[in-house]
């Protein structure tokens, strides 16, 4: 299957590209409109802040292009939070796609920033994304930025606030945490998106 | 919630993995990639891959293992040595490493802290720090521990290292308190807890693991985010599905061990 994976600036590709290619995808690593049109799955990854990667995706043309694509899309981390109206990281307007603002976690006794390690997602609802986890099932997050939990939220999780751990919107997903690095519960959501898309 | 991190760490030397004591008089532990796979296998939440001769050589880590180990495994992993700039950390990261870690070239040039965050993000930015208790009893920071020959003991204090490291961007900080490394005698609680009170970004002990009561003493009375060893662990004298239930039986919360 041909994956496009977005070239939105950041580094930290190799992890995402080696997972889907255990999955037995065909990754493309692209800012090429036409190259993510034709793939049957795309992938926003993305590891850095929201303002540049906002500013790499305007400079490439590629934000109608996400924003109108028709293909399953699923953003990583900050490419997850990409697809919210805005976020507070450099106070930028981000993709639009899902409604809500991305916020700075909140620090207190022992809630450090970033949340970096592992955590539990807390299902909220059924979603082909979480088809065959089990219950309690960990997965590893590095963010210090997270989305609300709102209507597109199909599983939260908490570092002293609660917090969007996987959202879902017809073609659109995202997961905060990393699936390329949470093990088999990260290779089953992988899988999921690939096999299954989100509809 | 989040749960507390079981890092082992890999000293890699010419491809292979090492281990000494004190820092010294390494014997090979075995491939890189056979470890990593090892550890992943057991439930290791992280691994951290150490270029211990990197930074006193003066040169950067060799991508092509950095790339190997991404191929094969699924849980996130830190590199180490010889990191000296952002193109250094891009290679890395384009490699496939989830984190940097810099230590004595962060000491050189405290600035490169502030240009790696500000490139890649804190989550990326990992600051070591080997530390050592000096005889006016303040603990200070040791440069090029790779090399026994090169190793430089700073003025600099450890506390005020951490403070600026973090002032800087940094997104995590893994103390190796030296006095304890190799020995196995427990982690230096007292320089932990010392370093928690000034630390607001995860903190991972490193030096002197070498029984399970030691990591439950670790998590309870440091309140460390994350532990890492290396020896008990290549040598088969603690395995990490037993620690975790351990450790969860003495109501640390731990990631579901494979």
């Amino acid at each position: 299957m041909k994956v496009a994976l977005i070239d939105s600036g950041g580094a930290n590709i190799g992890s995402v590209r080696h997972a889907l290619a255990r999955l037995g995808a065909d990754v493309v690593f692209t800012d090429d409109t036409e190259t993510i049109r034709a793939a049957e799955r795309v992938i926003l990854p993305g590891v850095g802040a929201a303002a540049p990667a906002m500013a790499k995706l305007r400079a490439a043309g590629l934000i109608e292009t996400i924003r109108t694509l028709e293909r399953p899309l699923l953003g990583i981390c900050l490419g997850m939070q990409l697809l919210f109206e805005s976020s507070e990281e450099g106070d930028v307007d981000c993709l639009g796609l899902l409604p809500g603002r991305v916020t700075k976690l909140i620090e207190s006794e022992g809630v450090r920033v970033p949340h970096m390690g592992w955590n539990r997602l807390q299902p909220i609802r059924p979603s082909v994304l979480l088809d065959g986890l089990p219950e309690g099932a960990q997965a590893y997050f590095v963010h210090s930025y997270a989305a609300p939990v709102g209507g597109d939220c199909v599983a939260a999780c908490t570092h002293g606030m609660r917090f969007a751990a996987v959202v879902q919107r017809g073609r659109v997903a995202g997961a905060q945490f990393h699936p390329e690095r949470s093990a088999a519960v990260g290779a089953r959501i992988l899988d999921n998106f690939l096999r299954a898309g989100v509809a | 919630m989040l749960t507390r991190r079981i890092i082992p760490c890999l000293d890699v030397r010419d491809g292979l993995v090492v281990k000494g004591v004190r820092f010294r008089d390494h014997v090979t532990m075995g491939a890189i990639e056979d470890l990593a796979l090892r550890y992943r296998d057991q439930g290791a939440d992280e691994l951290v891959f150490y270029d211990i001769t990197a930074s006193p050589q003066g040169r950067s880590v060799d991508r092509a293992w950095v790339e190997r180990v991404a191929r094969i495994i699924d849980i996130p992993f830190c590199v180490a040595g010889g990191i000296r700039s952002v193109a250094d950390a891009r290679d890395v990261l384009n490699a496939g490493a989830d984190k940097v870690s810099v230590n004595s070239p962060a000491l050189e040039r405290p600035e490169l802290i502030a240009e790696l965050a500000s490139e890649f993000g804190v989550q990326c930015v990992v600051v070591g720090i080997d530390s050592l208790r000096d005889a006016d009893g303040e603990w200070r920071v040791r440069q090029y521990t790779g090399d026994p020959a090169k190793t430089r003991a700073l003025a600099r204090r450890t506390l005020d290292w951490v403070q600026e490291a973090q002032r800087l961007g940094a997104g995590e900080i893994v103390l190796n308190c030296m006095g304890a490394d190799g020995v196995r005698g427990g982690y230096d609680i007292e320089q932990l807890r010392a370093v928690r009170t000034r630390c607001r970004v995860p903190l991972i002990a490193s030096g002197g693991a070498g029984a399970v009561e030691h990591f439950i003493a670790v998590f309870r009375e440091a309140d460390v985010d994350g532990a890492l060893a290396a020896s008990v662990f290549h040598g088969g004298e603690i395995r990490i599905p037993e620690l975790k239930a351990r450790l969860r039986a003495a109501a640390i919360e731990v990631r579901d061990a494979a």
